[in-house]
């Protein structure tokens, strides 16, 4: 009950913070709406007989993405920027429980930057916002900016030996939104990249959330998508051990 | 004028090389030489998935567009950075006539501009099997050169906004994805609404591009002489902005004591 508690304190903190910081809270949620509009320019200029709501919900995950991938992977190294990391990782909680509330504000911002994209489609491209499932499509969002945080934990935690950990935090914003369906059908690909495809939950979440609104059967979908979220997580927490022992040891966790 | 010229030619070098202090390979591969990558295969595979244009189409605008990464975040690190520093104070205090100054601080990032959009525009036709004609190598050089230093231009008024505000990777950011949507990059200027068209005339990579497309194609330098011109004069008009606001707000700075806001 007390891990509950300390996540949610910690998540609202997380995201307070957030929602203050220019680049996080400004930034973050203005940059893909670029990306977006190209996309949704290109569909509108097209030929393909993907429909524009299927590019809609596409570029607003990709939002949902960029919200994450850019500020998760460097979660840590601002901790370190603002001297709190030693006192982080001194804590008596795990340290994993205290940097998942940080992914999980931004993936909160994230399901801002989804819904932002969905209005910005409708009331600038006239796109119908039109739901076959409305409560499978809320936990659709809901089960994905899940995974994103899980994803983006994993992401935190991976990067911290990295001085510059934010790069890779960016350096993962084009690929996922190339090969995870977002815009792009994974048969248009070339085969080597679907087994990547699947071992990344946005590529489940993007469907689950198409699935909902198009009208099919999202919950497989959802459901890999949190397992994926899930294995994430415990994998994020047995990277977290090895690093913080490893750091410890060799007294290198404020990388100075 | 010996002492311009150095100012110019040394202090221009020696600012970008202090860029290099925190740019670091690490930092300079993902995001100078791979992320264009990226860039130009997204919009690539979102053109074939809608149905829109060839990869041509897509290597060259987005090669030719992501020079403003570049040319835009380190004109506003020149001012950022140093500010970051503590030596703005000390830079703007100093007799240096101010057009080498500046200016100086300016070629360096032409030529970083022009050599991330030339290693995209090459490596990407590598990876999606475009073919660009040999002739049409050397112009398409002497084009990116002339993208770089057009954005450069804009970059220098980022510089300048940088001056009076705190998040310029943000408002960089924001420029990029401006130059994303309206110069042609990925949409045709054709299939953008009138007013968007109208607005890509004044902004940089947007004759460059169509120039680019042309030369891929098969037309001479000559055949784009006009679209060159235009890119030109669009980036010097550019550049005199950023000047003279340059100019503006180290005034300004000085007068309210605001240079060292951060």
């Amino acid at each position: 009950m007390s891990s509950l508690r300390l996540l949610a304190v910690s998540w609202y903190l997380q995201f307070k913070m957030i929602l203050r910081s220019p680049f996080d809270g400004i930034g973050n949620v203005l940059y893909p709406l670029f990306f977006a509009t190209t996309a949704l320019f290109v569909f509108r200029a097209g030929h393909s007989p993907r429909t524009l709501i299927y590019a809609s919900l596409g570029a607003a995950v990709m939002g949902m993405w960029s919200a994450v991938s850019t500020s998760a992977g460097s979660a840590m190294q601002r901790e370190r920027w603002w001297g709190t990391l030693e006192l982080l990782v001194a804590a008596p909680r795990h340290f994993s429980l205290v940097m998942l509330p940080a992914t999980l504000g931004l993936a909160t911002v994230g399901v801002y930057n989804l819904t932002a994209t969905l209005l910005w489609g409708r009331f600038v491209f006239g796109i119908p916002l039109t739901i076959t499932h409305p409560l499978l499509f809320a936990l659709s969002i809901i089960g994905t900016a899940l995974s994103f945080g899980g994803l983006g934990l994993l992401f935190a935690v991976s990067f911290v030996r990295f001085r510059a950990a934010w790069v890779l935090g960016n350096f993962f914003e084009y690929p996922v939104w190339l090969i995870c369906g977002f815009l792009v059908p994974l048969a248009l690909l070339p085969g080597w990249v679907r087994p990547i495809s699947w071992v990344l939950a946005p590529t489940w979440g993007m469907n689950a959330i198409r699935e909902s609104a198009l009208g099919g059967t999202p919950l497989p979908d959802l459901l890999l998508c949190l397992a994926l979220g899930l294995g994430y997580v415990g994998a994020a927490v047995l990277v977290t051990d090895r690093v913080l022992y490893d750091a410890r040891g060799r007294g290198t966790l404020s990388l100075t | 004028m010996i002492v311009a010229a150095r100012i110019f030619v040394v202090g221009g070098l020696t600012s970008f090389r202090a860029l290099f202090y925190w740019l670091t390979p690490w930092i300079y591969v993902p995001t100078m030489l791979i992320a264009p990558i990226f860039q130009i295969l997204l919009f690539a595979y979102i053109g074939r998935s809608a149905g829109l244009e060839s990869d041509e189409f897509y290597l060259i605008g987005n090669a030719l567009q992501y020079a403003a990464i570049p040319c835009l975040f380190a004109m506003a690190q020149m001012v950022g950075g140093e500010r970051y520093q503590n030596t703005l104070s000390a830079i703007l205090v100093s007799p240096a006539p101010r057009i080498p100054l500046f200016f100086g601080r300016s070629l360096p990032v032409v030529i970083n501009g022009a050599f991330v959009a030339a290693f995209s525009l090459l490596v990407g036709a590598l990876v999606l099997g475009v073919h660009l004609p040999a002739s049409s190598l050397a112009p398409l050089l002497l084009i990116v050169l002339i993208a770089a230093f057009s954005c450069t231009g804009l970059g220098l008024v980022n510089a300048a906004a940088s001056l009076r505000i705190r998040e310029n990777a943000v408002l960089s950011n924001v420029i990029f994805g401006f130059l994303l949507i309206f110069t042609g990059a990925n949409v045709p200027l054709d299939s953008l609404p009138d007013w968007m068209g109208t607005v890509a005339q004044g902004l940089p990579f947007t004759h460059a591009i169509k120039a680019a497309r042309e030369v891929a194609a098969g037309a001479s330098l000559g055949d784009v002489r006009g679209l060159l011109g235009a890119e030109l004069l669009v980036g010097a008009i550019y550049g005199v902005a950023g000047y003279a606001l340059l100019r503006w707000f180290e005034v300004l700075g000085r007068r309210y004591a605001t240079l060292e806001r951060s």
